[in-house]
């Protein structure tokens, strides 16, 4: 077979890839909303002075930040139940939903990092200066301190977006079909040795192209919000 | 002594918390063995990624030619893309190209192991983060400090490597504790190319006993002291090679 | 001191110019220092005082013109810079100690390391000039443990050590305390009085007038005027020279 048959064949499986692909962005979509959510309660909890609500908002912030993704993946897929009953209604949560939810799990632990660090860099006076005007605690952090943090928190945001996107392929080991999964079904079904590294490098070129402009905005972002 | 708390664990088990890894010789032995590969993984990938960010810091800094421009895209590569994606076409594909030995009964061996490859691949992930840390740490050292000793008639590499590396390691070590950790969390991912590391016998014993939850509780635990010891270290190392009067949040 | 005019100057520069991007700090400054003369440079802040000492010794390099300190050519390309920054030292207005090194090892690390001088010998001098300097208890405390006055004490040792020809010092007292000032400007003092030859640019007039041979007034990166203290504190021809004593004497 000469190189351009070998071009053809691997473009032919592209199709059957990028389809994987497209999963991965779906799974890093759905993770990144619901890790946010949870992360701004679990960041804001650690802000708490009380010990009800803080302690175990940074004791959860720290397991998830500290435990290895694969670890928590392994967790959601072998112990989480395949269908859930709501209300009468039975949902079906099949292995991709599921990793899709070990992955929320570090990123609302790193998003709770984020807030909690943004509302720390705001500085003391600000606080006081609102105490002074008799601003209570509560109204302090959502009208004041809050609405300054938002801008210095997109940076950090999108790298951890682009962190778990360029993680959705550990599903592939619990059995999830996608990009690297199919890559491997792909090169396997060719048989053809020399198709290997041209497969995985076009992996790695769709990975590098989604995430790279994500992290370079982000670098740009950062910069332009520090000369501020 | 050993046999009372195989006891404990046998009755334990009974129960309903089954830890094998504490009464069961072989399940032990499992268990140990990939914890010691865990740990292998975490020593050797650490020294390999510091090498190479320090390596990688010291061209960015020192050269602005073609050098520089190599480690910068081996950065946005090794960054932008998946860990497991590039252990993949390391072990997959690049290894299918790769010299064949033969072992001891004759039969054909790969010259580079699945062990190999993943301190390979996580040395080089790793070490891409770590380029940027040292580079930052260079960056966090005032720019008098280096003229001060081109003044006293230093090079600017004599400069750089006596003056702004030792200060710029003191800038670096908050970012370098981060990127450990991540690396002691990543080293689970060489369970995809077999690598009997801890995630990986942790699995065998639980297929094999049937206690997925016990198991990976453990397993958690371990992996929760694991990245607990590398902070631990590095703020030891921090505290010692702390200077007066030389801090954070002062450049001077 | 009588300054015959014959006597070759040990530095000397000749329509200096020297740009930041559009801004141009010097605008042809010419400028002679024979040896053992003290030169105070004086002017209004951002007038390129600071600049014109840091081509001498070329951690500045320079546009156009020239600058020669003994037979030594600064603006060469082919400069060789060890040579030059051991006949020119430098005091900073920040000190720059290496936080990471002990006293003794700052003054004496660079003679060691770059004239490769030996360190028995080296020490024992940076020892006598911490002496010296009045700070012979704190060989082995590290920089970040003085004061400010100590530390740019530490700094003079440090140049000095280098047994240089000539120091540069950049404005030495502006970053102390008012209590320290002192201490630093009775060292440099002795540094002057014991033949060294010295550049220094500062705001302290006091100083100035009475330590200087000769003081040169810059203003917007041309030298305006010079003369020795007597004349330039007394009769200052030129309306610029004037209107700044006014506002700092």
């Amino acid at each position: 077979m000469n190189p351009t048959n070998l071009l053809s064949q691997i473009l032919e499986w592209m199709p059957f890839v990028l389809q994987g692909f497209a999963l991965n962005i779906l799974m890093s979509l759905l993770a990144i909303a619901i890790g946010t959510m949870f992360g701004t309660f679990l960041g804001l909890g650690q802000l708490s002075p009380g010990w009800i609500i803080g302690a175990p908002s940074k004791l959860a912030t720290q397991l998830f930040r500290n435990a290895p993704w694969l670890v928590l993946l392994f967790y959601c897929i072998f112990l989480m139940p395949y269908q859930i009953n709501v209300g009468g209604i039975s949902i079906q949560l099949p292995s991709w939903l599921r990793a899709t939810i070990g992955f929320s799990f570090p990123v609302a632990a790193n998003f709770s990092e984020i807030v909690r660090g943004a509302v720390k860099s705001v500085p003391r006076g600000q606080w006081e200066a609102a105490e002074a005007l008799g601003y209570s605690r509560r109204s302090t952090l959502f009208r004041i301190i809050l609405p300054q943090c938002i801008t210095r928190m997109i940076p950090p945001w999108m790298n951890l977006y682009a962190l778990l996107l360029t993680a959705t392929p550990l599903s592939m080991i619990v059995g999830v079909e996608e990009a690297l999964g199919r890559t491997q079904a792909a090169v396997q079904a060719q048989s053809d040795s020399r198709v290997l590294i041209p497969m995985y490098l076009a992996l790695l070129a769709m990975f590098f192209l989604y995430t790279w402009p994500i992290n370079r905005l982000s670098l740009l972002l950062e910069r332009r919000f520090r000369t501020k | 002594m050993i046999t009372d708390i195989q006891t404990f664990f046998r009755e334990l088990a009974a129960s309903g918390v089954n830890l094998t890894i504490f009464y069961d010789a072989f399940d032990f032995d499992r268990f140990v063995t990939g914890l010691g590969n865990t740990l292998l993984l975490i020593l050797a990938s650490s020294f390999f990624s510091i090498v190479i960010g320090a390596a990688g810091a010291a061209v960015l800094t020192l050269s602005k030619g073609p050098a520089a421009a190599v480690v910068r895209g081996y950065v946005a590569v090794f960054r932008n893309t998946p860990l497991l994606v590039q252990m993949y076409f390391f072990y997959f594909a690049v290894g299918s190209i790769m010299p064949v030995g033969q072992n001891e009964i004759g039969l054909p061996q790969p010259l580079i192991g699945s062990f190999a490859w993943a301190v390979i691949s996580l040395s080089l992930y790793s070490g891409a983060f770590n380029v940027e840390t040292f580079r930052a740490g260079v960056g966090a050292v005032h720019s008098s400090y280096e003229e001060a000793a081109l003044a006293l008639g230093y090079n600017r590499r004599q400069a750089f490597f006596s003056v702004t590396v030792p200060l710029a390691l003191r800038f670096s070590f908050a970012s370098l504790a981060n990127n450990l950790v991540d690396l002691t969390k990543a080293t689970t991912v060489a369970y995809a190319v077999g690598v009997a590391e801890l995630l990986y016998v942790s699995n065998q014993i639980w297929s094999d006993s049937l206690n997925t939850i016990e198991m990976m509780n453990v397993m958690l635990l371990i992996y929760l002291v694991l990245t607990g010891a590398v902070v631990f270290i590095i703020n030891r190392v921090e505290a010692a090679m702390r200077l007066p009067g030389f801090g954070l949040g002062d450049g001077q | 001191m009588t300054l015959s005019s014959n006597s070759q100057p040990l530095i000397s520069l000749r329509g200096v110019r020297k740009s930041f991007g559009s801004f141009e700090v010097l605008r042809g400054i010419d400028m002679d220092v024979r040896k053992g003369e003290v030169v105070a440079i004086i002017g209004p802040s951002g007038s390129g005082k600071s600049t014109i000492l840091r081509t001498i010794n070329g951690l500045t390099p320079i546009n156009e013109g020239t600058i020669n300190v003994g037979e030594i050519k600064v603006s060469d390309p082919k400069l060789d810079q060890v040579k030059l920054r051991h006949r020119v030292g430098m005091v900073f207005q920040q000190y720059n100690l290496f936080p990471h090194k002990t006293v003794l090892e700052n003054v004496a690390m660079a003679p060691i390391q770059v004239l490769k001088q030996p360190r028995r010998q080296v020490e024992d001098r940076a020892r006598k000039l911490l002496a010296e300097m009045r700070l012979p208890d704190k060989a082995d405390a590290y920089p970040g443990e003085l004061s400010g006055g100590q530390q740019q004490r530490v700094a003079i040792a440090r140049a000095l050590c280098m047994e240089p020809e000539v120091i540069l010092f950049d404005e030495v007292t502006a970053a102390l305390d008012p209590e320290m000032v002192k201490e630093v400007l009775s060292a440099v003092r002795k540094v002057a009085e014991d033949g060294m030859t010295c550049i220094l640019v500062t705001h302290e007039m006091g100083f100035a007038r009475e330590a200087a041979d000769h003081i040169y007034f810059t203003d917007r990166g041309v030298i305006v005027e010079h003369a020795p203290p007597a004349e330039f504190f007394t009769r200052a021809s030129d309306p610029r020279t004037r209107e700044f004593l006014s506002k700092v004497l």
